[in-house]
């Protein structure tokens, strides 16, 4: 059952993906990227990562499909096609991607249960976390706890993000009003 | 959309229940998926959606810009605060342990620390969003 549920999902992620290379109108863009990261919350779920799951839904699917629109309404609807051909940048994309697939030779068999990544401290958070920590959902105390620093940082980046947000669009207002004479009281 | 009354209605009908979920998902984040991310995430489109219903001017009413961008400071500043409080409590920075009530149960003090934190992460969160939210929104009236 849960194979169907795979092959379903990826075909019409595939199918998804290539609709969104063909299609010049922005607006239908943005509508198939909200149903690729709907779709990519289904696979997530499907392979139980609720969590991340959650995330994707949330800002994949919610908001990030708001702001394009709010971007859209200040960019028009259409994409210009392209002056030039695709012949270089299809080069340059097939030679990195084959420098990746070679790279990924050495590399420990995909998803297997003996990989290094799956020992080095997982054992013990799925061990001794409950103990440790005191809480049953492990993604929550490796996020909170073992790895408080990092979520820390995580939510700086956002933070800072937002600052970055701020300073482009709300600059943009401050250097029109001071391009009139009196510039003073314009900017907030 | 303003002249459309089953959305309306509608909006205002989910709203209460999509700040609830959004609590739910915060406080119920170390038993089941979700967390303050999420929360804060879902918290922000609870706004979002009245915005794109009633207009960004009845909402900003309610939320103001500069709550909202206090709310993503405030947020960065509960989190390292939960570090520097554990620090004075004479523990490692964002060592939850220290704020157990009661020292033979260090986990206690593990709850107590990761709800904090969370909290932290979804008051960011929201503030950040609906501040991006306003900016995009709000641009191109202020231009026309």
């Amino acid at each position: 059952m849960s194979i169907v549920v795979d092959i379903v999902l990826f075909t019409l992620l595939g199918a998804t993906g290539f609709a969104l290379l063909k299609v010049r109108n922005l607006f239908a863009v943005v509508m198939l990227a909200g149903i690729y990261s709907l779709l990519s919350a289904g696979l997530f779920t499907a392979m139980d990562a609720v969590d991340v799951a959650f995330t994707e839904a949330a800002v994949g699917a919610g908001i990030s499909t708001v702001l394009f629109l709010g971007a859209l309404a200040l960019a028009g609807h259409h994409e210009n096609r392209p002056g030039h051909t695709p012949l270089l940048p299809l080069i340059v994309v097939v030679v990195t991607g084959g420098a990746l697939v070679y790279g990924t030779m050495d590399m420990p068999g995909f998803g297997h249960p003996e990989n290094p990544v799956h020992h080095h401290v997982a054992d013990h958070y799925l061990e001794e976390s409950y103990d440790e920590i005191g809480i049953p959902n492990v993604v929550t105390s490796v996020l909170a706890s073992y790895r408080g620093y990092d979520t820390m940082g995580e939510t700086t980046v956002v933070f800072a993000a937002a600052v970055g947000v701020m300073l482009l669009l709300s600059g943009a207002r401050r250097s029109s009003s001071r391009a009139s004479p009196e510039g003073k009281g314009g900017g907030r | 959309m303003r002249e459309e009354i089953i959305v309306r209605v509608g909006a205002k009908i989910l709203v209460p229940f999509i700040i609830m979920f959004a609590l739910y998902v915060h406080f119920h984040g170390d038993y089941s998926p979700g967390g303050g991310f999420q929360a804060g995430v879902i918290l922000a489109a609870a706004f979002v959606l009245l915005a794109l219903v009633y207009g960004l001017e009845a909402v900003q009413r309610v939320l103001p810009p500069w709550f909202t961008r206090m709310c993503a400071a405030l947020g960065v500043l509960i989190f390292a605060g939960v570090g520097v409080v554990t620090m004075l409590l004479g523990h490692n920075y964002l060592g939850y342990d220290a704020l157990a009530p009661d020292p033979t149960h260090p986990e206690h003090g593990q709850h107590y620390g990761i709800l904090l934190v969370e909290l932290g992460v979804l008051v960011t969160v929201f503030g950040v969003m609906v501040t991006v939210f306003y900016l995009f929104a709000g641009r191109g009236r202020e231009s026309s």
